[in-house]
């Protein structure tokens, strides 16, 4: 192996993956390594089934339990650990970070409609399954998925003249409509208002049978809007199929594609990507009908998304690039990793708004974001009191730790401070 | 050591040198002793559930559900001099509306008409009808004349800085709940080694400024409140930054909106209430602008909640604001007078309301509006928002 093809496959696994893990083998081709992770099923975390989560959710609205006894704090909690716990243990990061990148994209948070013990299994059962297939195999999996359905209040959403609305002063609620115009497909500015209320009359029914045996998404006939409705020119007929026909729709249209590649293309190549690598992902998804894996090779045949260090780590690639380097061997991790996420500004599932994490620098160079990551670092090397700084920091960085780190980590007074000073280096905040 | 006289060099000869000597010379010889706050209410605030115009005919028939009591009694709208009622969750800026220290402008609209939030929340914090990379705030903090506090002139407040911050002015930057601190030369260390980095460098320099002086400010509480607080201390120090930003979310009632308002409308109470606390003596020369990015629908949705819409109230109040009135032009909420048939119709741009403060409360030069709120040449600085 030429020291140039070492290299390559350092920077694969720090611009497409999560960082290196540990001393973890750099044999093979670094694009091979890559196109394997995008072929078979990725089991990801096991947590609960839907239904489990449903009921909990249920159980808490129900007794309204003291915290210690919430049925569902507990399930959320687990799933944050095991989510974490994946990503910093995962062999294959570039699988990985398309299921975050996904995940984020169709942002659920749990600060509105109780679906923190939901978030996990959302991630597990409408993301993870799709990331390398169809686009709109994975929007029709979100937009059916009990989360989706609460976080964005479509489940409480009725059709003013369906037999629920009428004459009942209930009516529709715009909010899932807007977003999966706005956010998940085709991006703002491409429709209007009418198309809103239009996709929210599409939608009505779309909801969540919570106490049901088995509860889960329900199509509730009684709260659907009657009659066909007009979107984007195009007629959609009443009922549940309908619905599902104006999601293929939307996740067909040019539009979607551009705004998708738009978003991928600044997550995989730069804060402001070149325009052919946008159009160049775009022709892909509009040529495949979509298909993400497809999408996703194209991705790597970006020679520009192998500029390494072009991107800033956000707080949780850099916790979890931060734990792969270190390595840490069972027991002496970080025991709550959700709460160190939380408190370097990006906590698990908990975007301030349905439009997720901010993905390029701006968004989290602030100072006091900059003075936490540092605190963190400082706190992470103190659990390494026993590994080899120069050692780790070589094979977390190999040619890109500049010589100005690797001078402040020979001066260091102490083994901790100068793990510390690597994780908190320029180059480690950034892939 | 170093490490500390590099930041001064940076955090106060920084301002002096983008302003240059000759305005050091023309103008005022210590920092601008006016505090301007601007808190950024994100999601769409639903101005007609916080002032509620309770005198418009129509209401009553679009909102019933969602609308408090009268004026009077339990739980009951705040009185507002009639037409308008005070939402009750906003008792602490009813006492400063009866000490004439607040001001509540209705119907105002920013810069988008997208109902979108994030669209909208960056064209209101970038003061355009598009996004721009720097934020009005920030680019009004450059053009404010006179020599820099040493902290820097204008106080981020939070982990990330909010958009309406952020640019090449240089900030003093806090956030609440820091964690565990390593030894005070690890900092200097690590500031070294991103000296040459124009992105992380000067965000670690301004973290270890600014972090320096909230020891000297003492706790503050938790919660919006005590953030408020915090940096009302902050901002009344001599030395200390003069313009802040912070934000608030809870504010995307799309349903059950009556419980859900009252609670966010009590927080940004509370948290007003706390800046009076942490500015002290200071209050008497501050304005604090309470925006947010569109209203929300003016009929009741059909999940007891309200959607996007376009117009909404904002709110100026501080001890050096001519308050205790409600301005502003009412559309009217007749179907007609509705804008697009569902939305209060906006009779004024919330970038007068910023004009308006930053040339009569900063003494930022009229002529510099043009650079801080590109393509908005046609909107007016507001008058009449302050004392004489």
């Amino acid at each position: 192996m030429s020291l140039g093809a070492d290299q390559r496959a350092l920077t694969a696994r720090i611009r497409f993956g999560l960082g290196r893990r540990g001393g973890e083998a750099l044999d093979g081709p670094a694009e091979r390594w890559l196109l394997a992770q995008l072929a078979g099923p990725d089991p990801g975390p096991a947590g609960p089934d839907l239904a489990s989560c449903l009921r909990a959710i249920a159980f808490d609205r129900r007794e309204r339990p003291p915290p210690e006894q919430s049925m569902a704090r507990p399930i959320l909690r687990a799933e944050q650990q095991a989510a974490l716990g994946w990503a910093v243990a995962t062999p294959r990061g570039f699988r990985e970070r398309l299921v975050r990148f996904w995940a984020n994209h169709f942002t659920v948070s749990l600060r509105q409609g109780g679906v923190g013990a939901l978030a996990g299994a959302f991630v597990r059962e409408a993301i993870r399954p799709h990331v390398t297939g169809r686009f709109e195999d994975m929007l029709l999996a979100v937009m059916r998925h009990p989360a989706m359905l609460l976080y964005l209040d479509n489940a409480v959403s009725v059709g003013p003249d369906s037999l629920a609305g009428a004459g009942s002063g209930r009516g529709l609620n715009e909010n899932l409509a807007r977003e999966c115009l706005e956010l998940h497909t085709l991006g703002v500015g491409t429709y209007t208002q009418a198309d809103v209320t239009a996709l929210a009359a599409v939608l009505t029914g779309w909801s969540v049978d919570i106490n049901d045996p088995v509860p889960g998404f329900f199509f509730r006939p009684r709260a659907h809007q009657p009659g066909s409705k007009r979107l984007l020119g195009r007629v959609f007929a009443e009922g549940e199929a309908g619905g599902v026909a104006a999601l293929r729709f939307l996740a067909g249209q040019p539009a979607t594609h551009l705004h998708l590649a738009g978003k991928l293309a600044r997550h995989f190549v730069s804060d402001a990507p070149p325009p052919e690598a946008v159009r160049r992902i775009a022709g892909v998804l509009g040529a495949t009908g979509g298909d993400l894996g497809v999408a996703a090779g194209a991705i790597v045949a970006i020679e520009a998304a192998w500029v390494p260090l072009g991107k800033l780590r956000a707080p949780q690639d850099f916790v979890i690039a931060a734990l792969r380097a270190a390595d840490l061997p069972d027991g002496q991790a970080p025991p709550d990793l959700a709460a160190v996420v939380a408190g370097l500004g990006q906590p698990l599932w908990n975007a301030p708004l349905p439009d997720g994490w901010a993905d390029d620098a701006a968004g989290w160079a602030g100072p006091e974001a900059m003075l936490r990551r540092i605190d963190w670092s400082f706190s992470l090397a103190g659990r390494l009191r026993d590994a080899d700084p120069p050692a780790l920091a070589e094979a977390s960085l190999g040619p890109l730790l500049r010589p100005a780190t690797r001078a402040a980590m020979a001066g260091a007074p102490s083994r901790v401070e100068a793990m510390a000073l690597l994780f908190a280096s320029p180059e480690f905040q950034r892939r | 050591m170093r490490g500390v006289s590099r930041r001064r060099a940076l955090l106060g000869l920084g301002g002096a040198v983008t302003l240059g000597g000759r305005v050091r010379v023309a103008f005022a010889d210590a920092p601008t002793r006016a505090r301007l706050v601007v808190v950024l209410l994100r999601g769409a605030l639903d101005g007609m559930g916080a002032v509620i115009p309770y005198g418009d005919p129509a209401l009553m028939g679009l909102r019933g559900a969602i609308v408090p009591r009268p004026v009077g009694q339990p739980e009951g709208m705040l009185d507002l001099g009639g037409f308008y009622g005070l939402h009750p969750a906003l008792g602490g800026l009813h006492g400063m509306y009866r000490a004439g220290e607040a001001l509540a402008v209705h119907a105002v609209g920013g810069p988008s008409r997208s109902r979108s939030h994030f669209d909208a929340q960056d064209c209101l914090e970038c003061g355009a009808d598009h996004r721009l990379d720097s934020g009005w705030l920030n680019r009004a903090v450059a053009a404010v004349p006179g020599p820099r506090p040493a902290a820097g002139l204008a106080l981020s407040v939070g982990v990330a800085t909010p958009l309406l911050l952020r640019g090449p002015g240089r900030l003093a930057a806090w956030a609440p709940g820091a964690m565990g601190a390593p030894p005070a030369d690890f900092y200097a260390r690590v500031a070294a080694l991103h000296q040459a980095d124009a992105l992380t460098g000067p965000a670690i320099d301004a973290a270890l400024a600014e972090r320096a002086a909230v020891r000297a400010a003492g706790p503050g509480g938790g919660g919006f409140a005590g953030i408020a607080r915090t940096a009302g201390r902050l901002l009344a120090a001599d030395d200390g930054p003069r313009v802040a930003a912070l934000e608030l979310g809870g504010w995307d009632t799309h349903a059950a909106q009556k419980n859900r308002l009252g609670a966010a409308l009590g927080q940004l109470d509370a948290g007003l209430v706390g800046l009076r606390e942490g500015l002290g003596a200071a209050w008497a020369r501050s304005a604090v602008l309470v925006i947010t990015e569109f209203g929300r629908t003016a009929h009741v949705n059909g999940t007891a909640g309200t959607d996007h819409g376009t117009a909404t109230v904002a709110f100026i109040v501080g001890g050096a604001v001519a308050g205790g009135r409600v301005g502003g032009t009412w559309p009217g909420l007749a179907r007609a007078q509705l804008w697009e048939g569902r939305d209060l119709a906006p009779t004024a741009d919330v970038r007068g309301l910023a004009k308006g403060l930053l040339v009569a409360h900063l003494g930022v030069p009229a002529a510099a509006m043009a650079a801080i709120f590109p393509g908005a040449e046609a909107v007016a600085p507001a008058a009449g928002l302050l004392r004489v």
